[in-house]
């Protein structure tokens, strides 16, 4: 493989990302998912980069998942964004930056909408106008969390206390990069690097010392997609489509998947535990999983925040084989208190992926 | 008056022009080598300015021919002879204007050289498409995705066809429209040659390698020139190549450098994946770039295609709406050889009685 094809390729997918001042929607689903990950967001932004972010606590899902699963019609979620740039508007921002990729791609595509069909943005406006009383002005500048954070990865990689590196070994980790299917495969140009070869992850992964590893299935979606998940017959193929990506990248023997859609961690995370249950297939060394990562949990690790601090525990593939990798400490007897130091009780051991 | 124009035996290039030639052709590709030998032939005085070091445009770069398998060498060899000692070509010439006057064209050159004659002919032909906009085929990524121009230089050197890593291929996949007919590329013509060029390469692997199973991807089978449906049966019932209506939708290489390739069988309504060991990408043809320039420079049109329009695509088809402006080949449009010649010989026809009737 010519990894220059690639960079040629990235070299035409550059997208303008703001440098401050951000005002941030969240994720309907992370917070439950990987709780720490959006107060980690906010963590780096203010107190490693000196940024402005700033969230309006009146804000809303955009209907993302109701929309692409046939519940909310488009009318609809254009007017609840709409209220969305209003609350950013009122409140003295200009640069949008979304937690949620299904988010990302559903303003990327409404904004695109109402840029080749401006009367339906006249509509929308009034529509906006007449149920809430609100205006808006379209952002000036569009972008996803890992957007920001790839931003920075040098600025993150100055200040970085472990790198991506295997302290017995001093090699790279292996690293897949997994990119939510709507941050660039609708809209190629608003995504870093485009869609075929995304940069987002692989950037981050490159400047903090890691090397990314191109699989067969790389493309391929982690299972999410909403129709797979939300209809309860279709699991089985949700978990057919992970599997398949498992089966193409172990291989390579990957230390770590890293990934910046809400839907991706979490079933990359939870099949791998499922699969062992059903067959006994664990994708990792020794019985281990194959810790999976947000972008934020990354970048904490990275910078040197404590594992559990960044929610790491309620991973179901545990993360200590990639911590013992990167030389990063940890107390196992804290990982299961919460932040008040009481006990959350400690989950029922797997029985065939190994537990720390 | 022919023995003032030096090209001694071969399409070799003169350093001198003997006086101001009454036609300057620009591109020396079967187009413009056909058009200058047809003109030299009823008496005019031929220039012909070529950006390249060398002339024959793409044919020159070709090894075989569809459908006859004739070697390319030889429709250049017999251009040649028709031209010998009678055109002169000035290679490596780079145009940066060109000067209408009442009576004649001037052509400027980075060089600071200039060249003035009475009628102009636009021959300057196309490019391939460059493979690489095609991202999820790999081009460029992947050591094992090459182009049907590639697979031509292969052959074309008497060499075998064999993977990166110098094995011989137990299994090839042929792609049909790649940069054509593509959406998402933005060109919505066909190219014409490729589904024969596909059929004719997928016979010439088989004939090298007998072993080797060769697959063709394709959307339609566009057979519509004279033997072309012949030489698809001859694939499919001598050589048991195997057609695939589908098209790729995206290429990945395994640890092995082979590749996976996924596509709908669409005939039978399924996804399909295959494991591998060549993907040949049948790259189709592109406005060249540099004519975009001249296009500009005479005030000329462009179709959305990009390739420039004709006054009247069916009465006019070698005029532009420039008097003494005459266009030839690929420069209107995808376009086979044989095609290329004939329409090369209209516009030579043309331009000889436009100087004839020129006041």
């Amino acid at each position: 493989m010519k990894v220059e094809g690639k960079r040629r390729i990235w070299k035409d997918y550059q997208k303008e990302i703001a440098d401050d001042r951000y005002f941030y929607v969240r994720s309907c689903v992370r917070q439950n998912f990987f709780p720490a990950s959006e107060k980690m967001f906010f963590r780096i932004l203010k107190e490693e980069l000196g940024k402005d972010i700033f969230e309006n606590a009146a804000h809303t899902t955009c209907s993302g998942i109701g929309y692409h699963s046939d519940v909310v019609p488009f009318e609809t979620t254009m007017t609840m964004v709409a209220r969305q740039f209003a609350l950013m508007t009122e409140s003295g921002y200009q640069n949008f930056t979304t937690s949620c990729i299904t988010s990302f791609g559903l303003y990327t595509e409404i904004l695109e909408t109402w840029h080749h069909f401006p009367e339906v943005e006249a509509r929308v406006r009034e529509n906006l106008k007449k149920a809430t009383g609100r205006e808006f002005d379209k952002p000036s500048n569009l972008s996803h969390a890992s957007d920001v954070i790839y931003k920075f990865r040098k600025e993150i990689g100055e200040k970085a206390r472990y790198r991506l590196v295997n302290k017995q070994t001093g090699q790279p980790l292996r690293c897949v990069e997994h990119i939510g299917c709507h941050y660039s495969r609708m809209f190629p140009g608003k995504g870093v690097g485009g869609a075929e070869y995304p940069y987002v992850l692989a950037g981050m992964i490159e400047e903090w010392g890691g090397e990314v590893i191109d699989y067969p299935e790389r493309r391929h979606c982690c299972g999410f997609g909403f129709r797979q998940y939300l209809i309860q017959a279709n699991r089985g193929y949700s978990l057919s489509c992970s599997k398949k990506k498992f089966d193409s990248m172990a291989p390579y023997k990957p230390d770590l998947i890293l990934t910046n859609c809400p839907g991706c961690p979490m079933f990359l995370d939870r099949w791998q535990y499922t699969l062992s249950e059903m067959e006994g297939t664990t994708y990792g060394e020794n019985g281990q999983g194959i810790p999976v990562l947000t972008y934020e949990e990354l970048a904490g690790l990275v910078l040197g925040y404590d594992p559990w601090d960044l929610g790491l525990q309620v991973h179901q593939v545990p993360a200590e084989p990639l911590l013992d990798k990167m030389g990063i400490p940890y107390d196992s007897n804290r990982k299961f208190l919460n932040r008040d130091g009481q006990s959350m009780g400690r989950p029922k051991a797997p029985s065939f992926l190994k537990f720390y | 008056m022919g023995n003032r124009w030096v090209a001694p035996k071969r399409l070799l290039f003169s350093n001198s022009i003997k006086m101001d030639p009454q036609v300057i052709i620009i591109g020396a590709g079967i187009a413009g080598l056909t058009a200058a030998g047809a003109l030299a032939e009823k008496g005019h005085h031929v220039l012909i300015l070529e950006k390249e070091a060398q002339p024959g445009g793409h044919v020159a770069q070709w090894d075989r021919l569809f459908p006859s398998r004739r070697p390319g060498s030889e429709v250049l060899d017999h251009i040649r002879k028709i031209m010998d000692g009678r055109v002169e070509i000035k290679p490596g010439i780079r145009i940066n204007g060109i000067i209408a006057h009442d009576q004649d064209f001037t052509v400027l050159t980075e060089e600071g050289t200039s060249y003035t004659g009475q009628a102009l002919l636009i021959a300057s032909g196309f490019r391939l498409f460059q493979a690489e906009r095609k991202e999820e085929y790999g081009y460029g990524i992947y050591d094992n995705v090459i182009t049907s121009a590639e697979v031509e230089t292969v052959f074309k050197q008497g060499k075998k066809l064999l993977t990166s890593k110098g094995t011989l291929p137990q299994r090839v996949a042929l792609i049909h429209c790649v940069g054509s007919r593509d959406e998402k590329v933005g060109n919505l013509y066909c190219s014409k040659v490729c589904c024969v060029t596909g059929v004719k390469q997928a016979i010439e692997i088989k004939e090298q390698l007998p072993q080797c199973e060769v697959f063709s991807f394709y959307m339609d089978m566009r057979m519509y020139d004279r033997h072309f449906e012949e030489l698809y049966f001859e694939a499919q019932k001598q050589w048991g190549v195997q057609f695939i209506r589908g098209r790729l939708s995206e290429c990945s290489e395994a640890p092995d450098q082979s590749l996976i390739i996924k596509t709908e069988d669409t005939l039978t309504g399924r996804p399909l994946r295959m494991i591998v060991d060549l993907v040949i990408l049948l790259v189709g043809f592109v406005p060249e770039p540099e004519t975009g320039k001249l296009v500009e420079m005479l005030g000329l049109s462009t179709g959305e295609d990009g390739f420039i329009l004709p006054s009247d695509e069916h009465y006019n088809d070698n005029l532009t709406t420039v008097p003494g402006v005459f266009l030839a080949g690929a420069v209107k449009g995808p376009a086979t050889i044989s095609n290329t010649i004939a329409d090369a010989r209209a516009a030579a026809l043309q331009i000889d009685s436009w100087l004839k009737t020129k006041p």
